[in-house]
């Protein structure tokens, strides 16, 4: 073996990032595994997923997550037949939970997704273009990211007008600006890495730069993000629901059934316990996934 | 370091300006009136008129920007149809009741997150390590409304600890305002029970609150105290015999606190959010409740000034955070 027979074989594979191999994919895994926190955190995401796809089909009463009303057994504690007891017009509050469930997977992702869509191209313009475009982007992501976006999304609703749909526009009106800053960084220091010279003096255009060399190196973070992202915005849906900006009772939506449930608070405290309950635990698991996640995809971001 | 300060406040006075757009592109780009929405629900088509005009709805867009502007800059925020004052006036009442709860709950939040953060390194990996660790994760995903729901209903409701909601028992007198802040205000006024009694009512309500921020106030001053413990020059002193708690509170703490302080700044704004949820739970009377009552009824204009109000506290407390590391930090003082 030759010196040169290294360096072809080095040139060869330089410009392209190295695929991934079913080696590195085994090690990610076993170092995700290996964290009991990580773990529990996709158990919880799963069941989550798992609830929202089969919740029509789990749930023992689903009638009642569509305004059934039964008075003759409303406001029943947790029993054999109602594991989480009964509302206040005797809907089964676990069926209700189940279903509820899909609302929320829609909105988590309808808003992550609506604000990946908005703030990574921004972020990308701002970090490869620059001049006074970039500036623009950046001074204009500042300012929103300058006050509380659960606020701001309470502006938008109040203008709008309550209800889902309106409480999952203004999420991802105020959502993206978080991606533009991460991506805008992560291009900005990816722009001037050697490789990336490299290529561009090798001739490759701007949009192979971007594509092939500055986009994924910046998915690690951003998946990263949206996994936590997941978490917040189904916090932030539950949180206009409960303050009555979001989904209206008696559609099934956690946040809104808390809020329901608090007028029966002292007595009947599983009408707004177990709606709680669900909401916090998924975003525990959204939270730790996205840990876990930048544990094995991102570990110098620490 | 005034430089710097100018500097900073000429950014800041941009910024508001800019945040006013936004308002004002929500309130004017929003399908429907904006003269019906400030005229408020209720209102008939005359009164809807008369305010169109009155408030220079007619005008082309930038015309009613600088209007707008111009209002905002004489201190008229426009009135709230539900307590039907001018927005100005309620924001002066409810603002201090919000901005000492936050205060006694960013207190709370350090006070038990940079010791928790401090352990939590020191007997890094121990089980005391995995519960702290569980309390901050558990801060962050607990909605704090539910959480304040909780903790009133089992420690008001049910064990009577507490009591159920507002600043002051009904038959407490409030004392003479001087700062609207009930509990300093009665210290300065030498009326120890009556901030006592303050106090207490905000203890669940604050508690709520501080979750968040606690949870995240612990993970960075672990993260941080880990790294610093790892350091030469800690290593150092204790080679040279330096008692365990000395390195780590002169040592190592007084290193750590800066990243910290950056994270206890941008909390403390988050946590003037959070009011709109946790006030409304303990029926607080706050900027937040204000918020969320007007928001629940669509009156508009009070929402819009809560918005700039927060953001211009927001961005006040971003300002203060960042002299403040100028002034702790060397590196950053002597390039100043």
């Amino acid at each position: 073996m030759t010196d040169s027979n290294i360096t072809a074989t080095d040139l060869r594979t330089a410009g392209k990032p190295a695929p991934k191999s079913f080696r590195e994919t085994r090690r990610m895994i076993r170092t995700y595994s290996r964290s009991f926190s990580s773990m529990l955190g996709l158990a919880l995401v799963a069941l989550f997923l798992f609830v929202a796809l089969f919740g029509p089909w789990l749930a023992p009463y689903p009638e009642d997550a569509y305004g059934a009303v039964n008075f003759d057994i409303k406001l029943l504690p947790p029993s054999p037949d109602h594991w989480f007891g009964t509302d206040q017009v005797g809907s089964d509050i676990l069926s209700r939970v189940l279903i509820g469930a899909r609302t929320t997977l829609q909105i988590g992702l309808t808003v992550t997704g609506i604000a990946v869509l908005i703030g990574v191209p921004l972020g990308l313009m701002a970090g490869m273009v620059g001049g006074w475009l970039a500036e623009t982007i950046m001074r204009v992501t500042d300012i929103f990211l300058s006050i509380p976006g659960l606020i701001l999304a309470i502006a938008i609703v109040g203008a709008l007008g309550p209800g889902i749909l309106n409480a999952m526009l203004a999420l991802s009106l105020v959502w993206w600006p978080g991606y533009v800053r991460l991506v805008q960084a992560k291009t900005l220091s990816l722009r001037n890495e050697t490789y990336v010279d490299a290529a561009r003096a090798l001739g490759a255009g701007p949009f192979r730069i971007l594509f092939v060399h500055v986009l994924p190196n910046c998915l690690s973070p951003i998946v990263v993000k949206a996994s936590m992202d997941m978490g917040m915005a189904i916090l932030g849906a539950a949180s206009l629901g409960f303050l009555g900006l979001g989904a209206q009772p008696p559609y099934p939506e956690w946040g809104a059934m808390i809020s329901t449930g608090r007028a029966y608070l002292p007595d009947w405290w599983w009408c707004s316990f177990f709606p709680g309950m669900a909401i916090y635990l998924t975003v525990l698991g959204f939270n730790l996934l996205g840990d876990g996640l930048r544990d094995v995809l991102d570990p110098h971001q620490r | 370091m005034l430089k710097l300060i100018a500097k900073r406040m000429g950014l800041m006075v941009v910024m508001l300006l800019g945040l006013a757009v936004i308002t004002f592109t929500i309130a004017n780009v929003a399908p429907g009136d904006p003269a019906r929405l400030a005229a408020g629900p209720d209102a008939n088509q005359a009164m809807v008129e008369q305010i169109r005009v009155e408030r220079g709805f007619d005008r082309p867009l930038p015309v009613r920007f600088v209007l707008y502007v111009d209002q905002l800059l004489h201190g008229d925020f426009g009135s709230s149809v539900y307590t039907g004052r001018p927005v100005a006036r309620d924001i002066a009442q409810f603002l201090p009741a919000t901005v000492e709860l936050v205060l006694f709950s960013i207190s709370i939040a350090i006070v038990l997150g940079v010791p928790l953060g401090v352990i939590a390194a020191v007997r890094q990996n121990k089980p005391i390590d995995h519960a702290i660790r569980l309390l901050s994760v558990s801060g962050v995903a607990l909605p704090m409304f539910w959480l304040g729901l909780m903790l009133q209903w089992y420690l008001a409701l049910d064990l009577g600890l507490f009591p159920l909601g507002g600043r002051l028992g009904i038959f407490t007198d409030v004392p003479e305002p001087i700062t609207g802040m009930i509990s300093i205000d009665a210290l300065l006024r030498g009326q120890f029970a009556v901030a006592g009694e303050a106090l207490w009512h905000m203890v669940l309500p604050a508690t709520a609150l501080s979750f968040p921020a606690l949870a995240a106030i612990i993970r960075v001053n672990r993260a941080e105290m880990l790294e610093v413990l790892g350091r030469d020059y800690v290593t150092n002193a204790r080679a040279q015999g330096i008692g365990p708690w000395r390195i780590i509170a002169v040592y190592s703490l007084k290193n750590a606190i800066l990243p910290t302080l950056a994270m206890i700044g941008l909390r403390f704004g988050w946590m003037l959010g959070g009011t709109v949820l946790v006030e409304g739970v303990f029926d607080f009377p706050g900027l937040g409740l204000y918020a969320a009552k007007a928001a629940v009824s669509s009156d508009f204009e009070p929402i819009m000034a809560v918005t700039l109000t927060l953001g211009a506290a927001f961005m006040l407390i971003n300002l203060v955070i960042d002299l403040l590391y100028a002034v702790l930090d060397p590196r950053v003082r002597n390039q100043i």
